[in-house]
């Protein structure tokens, strides 16, 4: 569904991202794991058409994505939750979830996936006419996600939204990604929580330094030594 | 001295409404976009002969041609954008508004000259034939055609705050202005909210330009000084607030008519300038500006 071949990424003359090559197929959830500064959140970025790669080629669906513009590519059905979710803080949480839904395809649809959002957090239906900026962490999140969920991707790629929960809410945000890949969601999970991220995914690839280091079965991955006492020591 | 004092304070609320639709349109830019168009009162002044023109050749009444003259500034501010100032969209904020103020300065100069070219430096203005129609209530003159521009801007302040507030459109506007990266990854095309924010507020400059050459009169040179009342009143509003915008012009409007009626009507443009720097230094965001958007 979603191949990227050899692409290389730049910001000015640094160079970030090294001949890297992933593949996610349909239905799968695909975890891509690293250390802080490895390259995730330039890699979800240069596929969401926010930043060019240099070289390589990037394809969604067998149509070449690397040069067009973020807002077609939402319009493909390729949707990002960014790192720190990016919530619009100045509007109503009801106002986030219609932005969601802007492009053409997704807004005829958009009180049934309101409606399906709802059913997803219910936290959401109560709150729909807060100001998103008065949500908390895990709130935020939420809405995030369900944002990004209004706009009806097959595929969705979310950075970190485990990041600053409580353990028990992180357990709650997997379980989530979890039902909705089971509803037939490819799913591209950006994640430093390595255990969980792993435990949850078909296959994962680990990032280090701009480059693929590794690449396997979610649960095999775990049992690399490297990846052991990288991470979980 | 009640009386005059009264009529004063009238006086300067009507003109201070013209201000406030002045400023909104550069607000509308500025706030979205992040350039500083300096050639805004330039788009006034072809407001103004928009309307001019249609009123002298094919007799419309001034207040009908606004619909023309938005029209007209949208189709030019569109043009000018997509020329001109979506070159410099793409700089860091700081070097966008000073790259923006050198270029609209140079394009204030060019329209400024083709007016000229085109339209002599002749003062014009319109006079319907309700020019000197007046009410008078509770002794203060109530004059019709400065009631009725009041009227105008009012209607223009409700109209853009319904549009940004209600519709599909707005929002992706607000979106774009909260956090661009985020609106794109909703399916926003950005580059079509600043073309479309940059014409809206070009649209309105040329609203403004109609109720200028209908109370006062307008010519080739007049950009500059209008352009400067728009930038006081902008800052004085603060941004991000459309109604902050129009209270800041009613405020410069009852300073300038205060001075005139308390000191003397030579020091009115001063006490404007005055109070810029005042809320410069003591409020940089403005009266009823908010320092997140
Ligand atoms: N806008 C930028 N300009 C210059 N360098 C950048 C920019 N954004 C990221 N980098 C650099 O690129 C590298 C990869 O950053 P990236 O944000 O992709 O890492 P990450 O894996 O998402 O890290 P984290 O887990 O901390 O979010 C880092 O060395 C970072 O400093
Ligand atoms: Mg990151």
């Amino acid at each position: 569904m979603l191949s990227i071949d050899t692409i290389a990424v730049f910001y000015k003359e640094l160079q970030a991202i090294w001949d890297v090559s992933l593949d996610v197929n349909d239905g799968e959830i695909v975890a891509l794991v690293g250390p802080n500064g490895a390259g995730k959140t330039t890699i979800l970025r240069v596929i969401s058409g926010l930043i060019q790669p240099s070289a390589g080629k990037i394809s969604f669906q067998g149509q070449n994505i690397s040069h067009v513009p973020p807002h077609k590519i939402v319009e493909l059905g390729l949707s990002q939750v960014p790192e720190s979710g990016k919530i619009f803080t100045g509007m109503s949480v009801l106002e986030n979830l219609e932005l969601g839904a802007y492009v053409a395809r997704a807004r005829k649809d958009r009180s049934a996936s309101l409606a399906r959002v709802f059913e997803i957090f219910p936290r959401l239906a109560e709150r729909r006419n807060q100001l998103a900026g008065t949500l908390s962490g895990g709130e935020r999140q939420m809405l995030a996600i369900g944002r990004a969920l209004m706009s009806e991707p097959r595929l969705l790629m979310l950075d970190e939204p485990s990041f600053g929960l409580a353990p028990i809410l992180v357990e709650h945000m997997f379980e989530t990604i979890r039902k909705i890949n089971q509803q037939g969601l490819t799913i591209l999970l950006v994640e430093q929580n390595v255990q969980a991220s792993l435990e949850l995914a078909h296959r994962a690839y680990l990032l280090e330094n701009g480059r693929i280091v590794g690449e396997g079965k979610g649960k095999e991955l775990l049992s690399f030594e490297s990846v052991r006492s990288a991470y979980l020591a | 001295m009640f009386e005059g004092l009264s009529q004063n304070l009238v006086f300067g609320i009507l003109v201070g409404s013209l201000y406030g639709l002045a400023a909104m349109g550069l607000s509308m830019i500025f706030g979205v976009t992040k350039l500083l168009n300096v050639a805004h009162g330039e788009l006034i002044m072809f407001g103004g002969y928009a309307c001019f023109w249609a009123f002298s050749l094919l007799d419309i009444d001034p207040f009908l041609t606004i619909p023309l003259a938005m029209l007209a500034l949208f189709l030019i501010g569109a043009v000018l954008y997509s020329l001109i100032f979506s070159r410099t969209i793409k700089l860091p904020d700081e070097s966008k508004v000073k790259n923006s103020l050198l270029v609209a300065f140079g394009l204030s100069v060019i329209l400024q000259n083709l007016a000229l070219r085109f339209w002599t430096a002749d003062e014009r203005g319109v006079t319907p034939a309700y020019y000197q129609t007046s009410f008078t209530a509770l002794e203060v003159r109530f004059p019709l055609v400065r009631l009725a521009s009041f009227a105008v801007a009012l209607i223009f302040l409700i109209a853009l705050r319904l549009f940004l507030k209600n519709t599909y459109t707005g929002k992706a506007i607000r979106a774009t202005v909260q956090n661009w990266e985020a609106a794109s990854l909703m399916g926003i095309d950005i580059h079509k909210v600043y073309l479309l924010s940059f014409s809206i507020g070009a649209a309105l400059a040329g609203v403004a330009g109609t109720l200028v050459v209908t109370n006062y009169s307008i010519q080739p040179a007049m950009g500059l000084g209008w352009t400067m009342k728009a930038l006081i009143v902008m800052v004085l509003g603060g941004l991000g607030s459309i109604p902050g915008t129009f209270i800041g012009g009613l405020i410069l409007g009852v300073t300038e008519s205060a001075t005139s009626f308390f000191i003397n009507s030579n020091y009115r443009e001063v006490a404007g300038l005055i109070l810029f720097v005042l809320v410069l230094i003591f409020r940089p965001q403005g009266l009823f500006g908010t320092k997140e958007s």
